[in-house]
């Protein structure tokens, strides 16, 4: 099970929150003006990576506010979480 | 063929010797510096795919590169359920083709698979999933693959512990069967085409993880393992749970995520469940193995997962609506439970086909549902890599299907939700 900290609620049981999937994927500005490809690519690839990875969870058991966390796919292990529309710190690592 | 065949006369024989003497079922060869098709991942649908180069177009000098032991991944993590009853054509094609070969296999490899054909119920708990039933049942017809509709009467009289009360909280409404689907063993899967694939010479290469893929401009040459560099025209990478990671060492990003997939067993029981039971809404799927322990199978956790384990909420809920549907389960003990990695399409089906990388190949993406699938994919992407296009069973399930919008949208439609 995660623990998973909600920015503005503390930890809290995972079963409390509902996953959002990988996080600062950007709608592009002109859709008209993709490609297939390129539309291909902001619909349905992702980056799937085995270690550290950007996703965005929404706490509907608590404030019902959408955050970021920063998580391992391996281990599990959460590094931190942050609020939308803020960047990760840069000395996360 | 170079094996001994496994028949009632060699086991007399080797009962004299108390076993001691068989023979190993296939060779663990050294690594050969070039071969003409690589096959990386060594599961069921990669040594399948072996035996088919082999035996179908006569392409042997292959090699299976595996990064563990054969079957170690999600061949053995299943629950072992073989059926052809989805929706969508494309998806009935591959998967009917699949569930034939199953039917011949055991005889064509001399393994016993132990396929048991005893039935595969999808329950219905609400009109919604009652005409989702009738759809997919009659859409199965038109395929001509057996399937039929079950009245809660019927389905009481074939499963007795079932509680259709309509008091149930996941009441009973109805199902499809498809009395063709069933149960196989998982292992014996990966074990019988490893051994026939070996007999006709084919390279199992285990404990030796491909680390990268070698390019010259658009042409695959070959991979990078941890046991040295292996040069091959063609490359075929059939991993489960892993696509991403191996697709990114040729540059490549796949429309997929990886999720973690439990199931789990009971102690072993006298046999009392005799088909098995699926419940896409309500997220259970059981069958009672020939050992006669209970094998249940939950439904996704959500978020991304490389770590073959899952959150035990998701086992809560499944058991909960097991124990819901068949009120006998509930002093049951369990004796193991574990998670597989599953990839999954935005549409759950899987890709299968060529990518951009001339000599590349791709299958990967069965999501929850790729034991079934074995031989078919098997048989299909021999067929791919040796033709560099796809055979028409697997054509539509393209990498590129994802850019011109020709999905195969099995999201529920195939018979269980993911």
């Amino acid at each position: 099970m995660l623990l998973i900290p909600c920015p503005w609620c503390g930890p809290r049981d995972e079963c409390e929150f509902v996953y959002g999937g990988e996080a600062h994927i950007k709608r592009p500005e002109n859709p008209d003006a993709l490609s297939d490809a390129e539309w291909a690519d902001y619909l349905f690839m992702r980056t799937n990576p085995k270690g550290r990875h950007h996703e965005r969870w929404i706490h509907t058991q608590g404030c019902g506010r959408w955050f970021n966390v920063v998580r391992d796919t391996v281990t599990h292990d959460i590094a931190f979480t942050y609020k939308m529309g803020e960047e990760p710190p840069e000395d996360w690592a | 063929m170079t094996y001994s065949r496994y028949s009632i006369f060699s086991l007399a024989r080797n009962a004299f010797s108390y076993h001691r003497n068989w023979p190993r079922a296939w060779r663990s060869p050294e690594l050969k510096p070039a071969y003409d098709v690589i096959i990386v991942g060594g599961g069921g649908h990669g040594l399948a795919t072996a035996y088919y180069l082999a035996k179908e177009h006569g392409i042997t000098n292959v090699a299976v590169i595996e990064k563990g032991w054969i079957g170690g991944g999600n061949t053995g993590r299943n629950t072992t359920i073989i059926r052809s009853n989805y929706l969508w054509d494309e998806s009935a094609a591959i998967y009917e083709k699949s569930l034939k070969l199953y039917e011949t296999l055991s005889r064509e490899l001399n393994f016993n698979l132990m396929v048991s054909q005893r039935g595969v119920l999808n329950l219905a708990h609400n009109q919604h999933d009652l005409h989702e039933v009738s759809r997919r049942v009659n859409a199965n017809r038109l395929n001509g693959i057996d399937s039929e509709i079950l009245t809660p009467a019927q389905l009481k009289a074939m499963v007795p512990i079932l509680n259709v009360s309509p008091d149930s909280r996941y009441p009973v409404l109805g199902a499809s069967l498809q009395r063709r689907g069933g149960v196989a063993r998982h292992d014996a899967v990966a074990w019988g085409f490893a051994r026939a694939a070996d007999a006709r010479g084919i390279d199992i290469i285990q404990n030796c993880e491909v680390t990268g893929i070698l390019r010259e401009g658009s042409c695959v040459t070959g991979v990078e393992t941890t046991k040295g560099s292996i040069k091959a025209a063609k490359v075929g990478v059939v991993v489960a749970g892993h696509a991403s990671v191996l697709a990114g060492m040729a540059g490549l990003r796949l429309p997929i995520e990886s999720h973690p997939l439990q199931a789990l067993v009971s102690e072993p029981l006298k046999p009392f469940l005799h088909t098995v039971v699926m419940s896409g809404s309500v997220h259970v799927y059981v069958s009672q193995s020939d050992k006669g322990e209970l094998v249940m199978g939950a439904g996704i956790d959500a978020y991304n997962s490389y770590a073959q384990r899952g959150s035990v909420v998701i086992i809560e809920n499944m058991l909960a609506a097991a124990i819901e549907l068949f009120p006998v389960f509930s002093r049951l003990r369990l004796m193991r439970q574990w998670g597989g990695i599953v990839d999954i399409c935005p549409d759950a089906s899987p890709i299968v086909g060529n990518t951009p990388i001339n000599g590349l190949y791709i299958n990967c993406g069965w999501g929850t549902g790729g034991f079934k699938a074995t031989p078919g994919s098997g048989w299909a992407f021999a067929h791919n890599i040796v033709h560099d296009r796809p055979h028409e069973i697997n054509a539509p399930f393209s990498l590129d299907r994802f850019t011109t919008g020709a999905l195969i949208d099995e999201h529920g439609a195939a018979a269980v939700s993911h």
